[in-house]
């Protein structure tokens, strides 16, 4: 498994609710959201099975913490080698249940 | 005096060889083997019927035991290679030759014997491209083909998957050649005629029914929230645009989940009637529930799909359907159809290069075509006008002082493919492949100026608008995410192109991505598809959980 | 919804009463699997199982729901940790019902020793919790079925709620296949297996007391009925005249049907009409036991 965090700048997020999200099968990643004690910033900690992609995930994780208002949110992932479009739209499915949007 | 009639002197000579072994054109299957080296002779060409659908593999097995030292230098004139024993007759030294189409999952065989020097390949064609030579220069001598039925005089049933059969029958009949049938049945009284008699010299009961591969069902349980997604930037970004209402399909999970989204998201967006209307498509399973909701008018096949024949024939309104009641396909036709009579083509593709080249080759396989490039290939000698190809003209600012029309050719990828191989890169695999099996031309699917548009989970880039080849390649690198090819965009000129609506995201579109989900399927497994049919659907055992 | 699609957290989601799960061990306890970790294998924040407390029209129950897509719901050491534990805090608790909804393959491989020594605990704590006259429900119609030391947790529950898309069995297709060979079974004959192990035959054969249609409303309703049932008349306990017609009743049934090869051959000789078995909705199948 492949470890890193990344500390983000992003918006403080209006609601923070724990959230799990996803499932960790083949193709695919869970992605635990908590609030943490910071207000501009997200701290991602990403555990992959995929080696070598770091430099794609900063890119994925740095366009997430700019489009969403993340900001004092911790976002776990355990990750199965899900690819960019899954990661984007599994961040942004725990994000909208976490800020309250969704059910 | 000029004699006239080699050919068919030289048949009669044959069919006399074959004399001791058929009685009025019937063979005992356990005489296939003896009658295969009776009739071929050395330096023949061969066609043994087989596409990605029915296979002739009696006979294949049959020919792959014929002695090799008097049935020999053969060269093979045929849609695929796809049978172990296709292969087995090349590695026992039989041919020296092919000219082929689709070599499928002998792919990575095949590039070895190519590589080891032990078969020529003439040329790797589309199907009807290989028609088209059947005609000119490739005439099988001897034909083996595959039917459902034969009656007492030989004549034949091919019914839902008569596929290739005519083209090939047509030619190596009327050039003098012979034609030898493998059926499933002999029976006193054919539903209908697919095939007259006289067209053919031998026909054999297989002993097993002939192969056919369920190659266009896709399960609706497998297919993902992204590929809901490029379906709905498909549909609204596309469909709905242009009114494509005459298109072909390829085959694949994304081109399926368009199919699913027709009766829920097309219909929400009030697109019944306005698109999707006439076909040419194998009958996909997953098409049943827009036929049955009204939206589908019309469907011409390739060739049929395995548990899809009472469905068909339960619906003659849209599909084509003999006086008996059964389907008839027929590759050739379809495929003219889908590259004159068709606006609209969308596929899928392993890889995509800067120029819009994009090829399904891969270093280890020689796959080839199928029929693929006839549908992505704008078609110039059609004189038609529609209101899509009359669109895609103006977009493209074609013609010199007079109106011109283009066929809208569309890829529609997911920036990575499974374990995250990028689909865009800067160079195709082609281009090696090309070099290690001394290939004159790389093999390229779809031809980067044939292809208007690529949609990925990242939006649709309209290639019709660009000016330059330089906006071309940042619209492709725009669509192209979070891949080493897609990262290395121009992001401001991405952005300007955005601006002018080349490049259209998901939210540009108006689609929320949280709303790309299985449930706007129309069907989300197998078991609602034969639901959905009224029970007409009988899919195959391993497509069944129930 | 259908059932069979979605994962453990929806599942109990629409099972349950809305707003009522109560997780004990939740994932942002991140109670992982230290043997998947020293194999640096991808890891689960639940390990592939949720446990908790809910209400089922209004009464209180426990559940767990095992994750059928990480790592085929197997169960490993923690996970079989926490169903044990669920289990033991029912004596202390008392629910209705305890509802176990199965999604799983068996043990977990990768931790062979701590897996089978987790199910034994969890058939051990399952006799407990029905001895002190507690019932438990087995839900069945996930996509990994019931299989291995599961499939026998399966049994040993009062009642076994399933799907046709459910299976329930002991080794897999896929084991037999290898085991035995292919003339034996064939695993990727997907029908077959499913006229092999599916909710149908089990139910036809009384392994399964409830048929229900691929939904969670479904499963819902079939839990809440019994759940009803259980409630006004309590548990009896089994007698050994009991268990010894149970033992007789399969000895029967083993016997009647040793040489059968598939679904069909037992649809045959216990529905009157037994033609298009496959094809039935869960009402008509139910309707046929009816009739027989």
């Amino acid at each position: 498994m492949e470890k890193f965090t990344l500390t983000l700048k992003s918006v403080p997020a209006k609601s923070r609710r724990t959230t799990l999200c996803g499932v960790v099968s083949s193709g695919n990643l869970e992605v635990l959201v908590e609030p943490i004690g910071m207000e501009d910033a997200c701290e991602i900690e990403v555990s992959t099975s995929a080696h070598g992609f770091r430099d794609i995930w900063e890119a994925v994780l740095n366009d997430f913490a700019k489009e969403h208002e993340s900001g004092g949110l911790r976002l776990s992932i355990n990750d199965a080698g899900a690819t960019p479009a899954v990661v984007s739209l599994r961040l942004s499915q725990a994000f909208e249940i976490a800020s309250g949007d969704a059910p | 005096m000029k004699q006239h009639d080699h050919l068919a002197s030289n048949r009669l000579a044959r069919l006399k060889r074959a004399a001791g072994i058929s009685s009025n054109r019937l063979v005992a299957t356990e005489h296939a083997v003896q009658l295969l080296g009776a009739v071929i002779e050395p330096g023949d060409r061969v066609c043994i019927e087989g596409n990605n659908q029915k296979q002739a593999d009696f006979l294949a097995r049959c020919i792959a035991k014929t002695d090799p030292s008097r049935v020999t230098g053969l060269h093979l004139v045929q849609s695929v290679l796809a049978l172990p024993e296709h292969i087995d007759l090349i590695e026992r030294g039989q041919v020296e030759r092919i000219d082929f189409s689709f070599s499928g999952p002998q792919a990575s065989r095949l590039a070895l014997l190519v590589e080891n020097k032990k078969i020529a390949i003439g040329a790797i064609h589309t199907y009807l491209e290989l028609f088209a030579r059947y005609f000119v220069d490739l005439t099988p001598r001897v034909a083996l083909i595959a039917a459902q039925a034969a009656d007492r005089e030989g004549n034949l049933y091919t019914g839902p998957n008569t596929e290739d059969t005519p083209a090939i029958v047509e030619a190596t009949a009327f050039k003098g050649g012979i034609v030898i049938a493998q059926v499933n049945e002999i029976v006193d009284r054919l539903p209908r005629v697919d095939i007259p008699a006289d067209w053919v010299n031998f026909y054999i009961k297989a002993p097993t029914p002939h192969y056919i591969e369920p190659l266009f069902t896709r399960d609706p349980a497998l297919i993902t929230e992204i590929q809901v997604l490029m379906g709905m930037i498909a549909i609204k970004g596309l469909y709905a645009e242009y009114g494509i209402t005459r298109l072909n399909h390829g085959i694949g999970f994304d081109t399926a989940a368009i199919e699913l989204l027709l009766p829920t998201y097309a219909a929400d967006l009030g697109l019944k009637g306005k698109i999707c209307t006439h076909w040419a498509l194998n009958p996909h399973p997953t098409l049943i529930p827009a036929i049955e909701s009204g939206f589908v008018k019309s469907v011409h096949c390739f060739g049929s799909e395995v548990g899809m024949e009472r469905y068909t024939s339960a619906r003659p309104d849209i599909f084509f359907v003999g006086a008996d009641g059964s389907m008839r396909s027929n590759r050739a036709f379809s495929q003219a159809a889908g590259h004159y009579a068709c606006d609209l083509f969308i596929g899928s593709t392993l890889q995509i290069d800067s120029h819009g080249n994009s090829s399904t080759a891969t270093l280890d396989r020689i796959a080839g075509f199928g029929g693929a490039p006839n549908m992505g290939a704008d078609a110039r000698g059609r004189r038609h006008a529609s209101p899509a190809w009359l669109r895609a003209g103006r977009e493209a600012q074609l013609g010199a002082g007079i109106p011109r029309g283009k066929k809208l050719v569309v890829q529609i990828v997911e920036t990575f493919r499974e374990h995250m191989q990028p689909t865009f890169v800067e160079h195709l695999d082609a281009w090696e492949l090309a070099k290690t099996a001394d290939m004159e031309l790389p093999p390229v699917m779809i031809y980067g100026d044939d292809l208007t548009h690529i949609i990925t989970e990242e939006g649709i880039a309209n290639l019709l608008l660009c000016r330059t080849q330089e906006e071309r390649e940042q619209a492709i690198r725009g669509v192209a995410g979070y891949t080493p090819f897609g990262m290395s965009r121009d992001a401001r000129m991405v952005e300007n192109l955005r601006d002018r609506g080349i490049i259209r995201r998901a939210e540009d579109l108006g689609i929320r991505k949280r709303d790309a989900t299985r449930d706007l399927l129309a069907a989300r497994n197998i078991k609602d598809l034969v639901r959905i049919s009224g029970g007409l659907y009988d899919p195959p055992a391993q497509f069944r959980n129930w | 919804m259908s059932y069979f699609e979605a994962s453990a957290r929806t599942r109990i989601r629409g099972l349950v009463d809305a707003g009522t799960f109560e997780e004990f061990c939740p994932p942002e306890m991140r109670q992982t699997s230290p043997h998947l970790a020293r194999l640096n294998a991808p890891l689960s924040f639940d390990d592939g199982v949720a446990v908790g407390r809910a209400r089922l029209s209004g009464h209180a129950i426990l559940i767990a729901a095992q994750e059928g897509r990480f790592n085929g719901g197997s169960v490993g050491e923690v996970h079989g940790a926490k169903i044990r534990g669920l289990l033991d805090r029912a004596l202390a608790e008392r629910p209705s019902a305890v509802l176990l909804l199965i999604d799983s393959g068996g043990v977990r491989l990768h931790e062979a020793n701590a897996g089978l020594i987790a199910i034994s605990e969890i058939m051990r704590a399952l006799l407990s919790v029905q001895a002190a006259g507690i019932p438990v429900f087995a839900l069945v119609g996930g996509s990994c079925g019931a299989f291995g030391g599961m499939g026998i947790v399966t049994r040993l529950c009062n009642e076994v709620i399933m799907s046709e898309q459910g299976r329930l069995s002991l080794s897999g297709p896929e084991v037999i296949e290898t085991v035995k060979g292919v003339e034996e079974f064939d695993s990727r004959d997907r029908a077959l297996v499913w006229r092999v192990t599916g909710g149908k035959l089990r139910r036809a054969q009384g392994d399964a007391t409830r048929l229900v249609e691929d939904s969670i409303p479904a499963f819902r309703n079939a839990a809440a009925e019994l759940m009803e049932r259980y409630r006004v008349h309590s548990l009896p306990e089994k007698s050994l005249t009991d268990l010894l017609a149970d033992q007789e009743r399969l000895a029967c049934r083993n016997m009647q049907f040793s040489n059968a090869r598939d679904g069909q051959e037992v649809w045959d000789a216990t529905l009157s009409d037994s033609t298009h078995v496959p094809e039935l909705s869960s009402e008509e199948f139910n309707q046929r036991l009816l009739e027989r």
